[in-house]
């Protein structure tokens, strides 16, 4: 399990393209120089949008032969920030800038069980880790929840290697998943404190899981997940930043992040992961017209609640659940920025 | 792959490669505790070594997720272990409990934890991959810890290739010429010997017949037969176990007692007990042990033991740490073979398979 978070750039050539379920791209890529990429593990892609150099980040879902061809999944986002549009118009034969592996996900060895929960396009990520337990023999229940089964990416043939290990959840079928019953299901049975969840998922159901796990005082390590900050309570919308100090205002489009947004507006702000889990980038919030979607796993949910302070590399603004979508006042939220 | 492109023969290699997918002894049981973290380098990977408040033994990267200092500088704190740094907590499995100044814990906080399992008085760990860690592939050992056997050992820090270290004990005619004060004797290069072997093994077995005993040897007939003196059948069967552990069955019966047949009851039997583990491509541990099975009440004998093969291990340790240093000297000459380095060669062949399996070259990387 070793854990690699060295990143070193490499060409990969696009082998194969493939639909995987509605909205959901299989892109094979075969790196200039292989190695195999354990359950957990990503590739960080660099893409050309719209004239602008972003990162986005890709579970592996399969390494295969040596890391000689890896397979990723990509959803199409209609609210996305650019990323899996230009994903999805891959063909074979294109040439990506791309990592090597990177974990920071990785699959532990010798709890008594192990509960891997996919939201949508999440289950990228748990793929190779259901296989991984499967040769081991290890004790799992692998949930896979989904809006609708046309969307759901490798569903047959998971149900079809992990049989009844399988628990399935469709929104529209009427079978939801009840965060509150499974997370209570483990919490009743004897391997509760030996239990390790890995979850990857929208950040909502996560939270709704984490808060569950926490209230039934299962033991927080053991529940792992992972995010790239990519999704959040709304879709992303156009949002405006102002910036006192520096009496200037920025606006942020749905396609690209905040701190992209002002990194392009030529503001030298400091971040590190800009994938919300670090905090190097938080900043104070001085006003906000609208809500905040944080977005980001750095803040505890009573931080996020005061609104006090936000992560620039994922947080968002929003006009809300009530927003019209033809309103014309954007969004906004000014930044203590010293 | 063509035949052109595939690897060239190299089961002659001088700094033998190691494979990763294997158990390693990191530790004897009690060099391991709660108290103190223990830092030691397996197979490559520096580990810090603790045991949790259930009393298992935990091996960790060495190095924080945070700015990789060393955890086996921090503090052991019942089932976690706290970075020296700036406090960062782990548990057993490898996962951050606590970091500074934060309400919440980055969920890509976690070190590397690897398998343990500890037997025969060891902490073996597995730095390879962790799916294919079966505790029924660790060596056999059981004389360590078995009621019918009794003594101790030591480890060695030994400033070698752990090849070389294989090499010296599955070729015992050395022994004539490098241990002539205690075990060594004419008869070693003189006597034949047969080499037998499977996918994970090899074995060389050795007899000599009708010999005076060497001085180890009749110290330990007499320990056994007080006052004993004249002729005695020897043998030397060496059991290698991939990937460097090697249990020797020595031992003398007075001669023609029927020893060669299976009748050992005249004689003295020692089990000398090895195993290798590679620190880095040009340092190992080497843990020993002597083990009898006879005089089981002794500590007297077994201190005695212990300190004899302690001299004649250090004497293997001189040899060992000079040729390591001639050959880094003299990179441009290859190694040779004789006869009697054909157990060895069935070592290296068998090694050769495992790196080949993982993809790993023979020849460990340069400097």
């Amino acid at each position: 399990m070793a854990v690699n978070t060295q990143t070193w750039w490499q060409q990969g050539r696009v082998v194969e393209t493939s639909d995987l379920a509605e909205g959901v791209r299989r892109v094979v890529l075969a790196p200039d120089r292989p190695v195999h990429a354990a359950p957990g593990t990503h590739v960080d892609l660099r893409l050309d949008l719209a004239g602008h150099v972003r990162k986005r980040s890709y579970s592996v879902v399969r390494s295969e032969d040596g890391g000689r061809r890896l397979t990723l999944g990509v959803q199409l986002a209609p609210s996305s920030r650019g990323g899996s549009r230009h994903m999805h118009g891959l063909a074979p034969g294109d040439v990506v800038e791309m990592t090597g592996p990177v974990q920071s996900f990785p699959l532990g060895v010798g709890a008594d069980r192990y509960v891997l929960v996919a939201g949508g396009i999440g289950v990228t990520a748990l793929v190779a880790m259901a296989d991984a337990l499967r040769r081991r023999g290890a004790d799992y229940t692998l949930v896979l929840a989904g809006r609708r089964r046309a969307v759901m990416a490798y569903l047959g043939e998971l149900v079809e290697v992990h049989g009844d290990r399988v628990r399935v959840f469709v929104d529209d079928e009427d079978v939801r998943l009840d965060v509150a019953e499974l997370v209570g299901e483990i919490a009743g049975s004897p391997a509760a404190a030996r239990t390790e969840m890995y979850m990857c998922g929208p950040i909502r159901l996560m939270d709704a899981i984490r808060r569950a796990w926490v209230s039934h005082e299962l033991p927080e390590p053991n529940l792992r997940f992972e995010t790239f900050g990519s999704s959040g309570a709304w879709a992303a919308e156009d949002f405006v930043v102002h910036l006192p100090q520096l009496d200037r205002s920025v606006r942020v489009g749905k396609d690209s992040s905040m701190l992209d947004a002002l990194e392009d507006a030529g503001v030298d702000v400091m971040w590190d992961c800009r994938k919300g889990e670090c905090g190097i980038c938080q900043v104070k919030v001085l006003d906000v017209s609208g809500r905040i979607d944080h977005r980001d796993v750095f803040l505890s949910q009573q931080q996020k609640e005061t609104y006090a302070s936000l992560c620039l590399c994922v947080a968002r603004a929003a006009r809300g659940d009530s927003a019209d979508a033809d309103a014309a006042e954007p969004a906004a939220v000014t930044l203590h920025l010293p | 792959m063509t035949i052109l492109d595939s690897p060239p023969i190299t089961a002659a290699s001088k700094i033998f490669n190691f494979p990763r997918n294997a158990w390693y002894v990191a530790a004897w049981d009690h060099e391991v505790t709660a108290k103190q973290p223990l830092a030691r380098t397996i197979a490559g990977v520096p580990l810090a070594l603790w045991r949790n408040s259930d009393g298992r033994a935990v091996a960790l990267a060495d190095a924080c997720w945070h700015r990789l200092a060393p955890l086996s500088k921090g503090t052991v704190l019942g089932d976690e272990i706290q970075c020296p740094y700036h406090g960062l907590r782990y548990n057993s499995a490898g996962r951050c409990t606590s970091m500074p100044a934060q309400e919440t814990i980055n969920p890509s906080a976690i070190v590397p934890s690897y398998p343990v399992v500890e037997r025969y008085r060891y902490v073996w760990v597995w730095v390879g991959d962790p799916d294919l860690a079966d505790p029924a592939a660790v060596p056999d050992m059981h004389q360590m810890d078995s009621p019918d056997w009794a003594g101790d050992g030591e480890t060695i820090y030994a400033p070698c290739n752990y090849q070389l270290v294989l090499d010296n004990l599955m070729d015992l005619t050395h022994e004539e010429f490098v241990h002539s004060s205690s075990i060594g004797q004419d008869e070693l290069s003189e006597a034949e010997f047969e080499v037998s072997h499977d996918d994970r093994h090899v074995t060389v077995t050795r007899w000599m017949r009708d010999i005076d005993a060497p001085p180890f040897w009749l110290k330990n007939m007499r320990d056994k037969f007080p006052g004993f003196s004249g002729k005695v059948d020897r043998w030397q069967i060496i059991h290698f176990e991939a990937p460097s552990t090697i249990c020797i069955d020595v031992g003398v019966a007075k001669a023609g007692t029927g020893a060669p047949e299976g009748d050992r009851s005249q004689g003295v039997n020692g089990f000398v007990m090895n195993t290798i583990t590679p620190e880095t491509a040009r340092t190992s541990h080497y843990f020993w042990a002597f083990m009898r099975n006879y005089r089981l009440e002794s500590q007297t004998i077994t201190t005695q033991l212990r300190q004899g093969v302690h001299g004649v291990f250090g004497e293997d340790e001189d040899m060992l740490a000079a040729q390591q240093r001639a050959i880094d000297a003299n990179p441009d000459h290859e190694f040779y073979s004789l006869n009697i380095d054909a157990g060895g060669m069935w070592v290296r062949r068998i090694l050769d398979r495992m790196l080949q399996a993982e993809g790993l070259p023979a020849a460990a990387a340069a400097k």
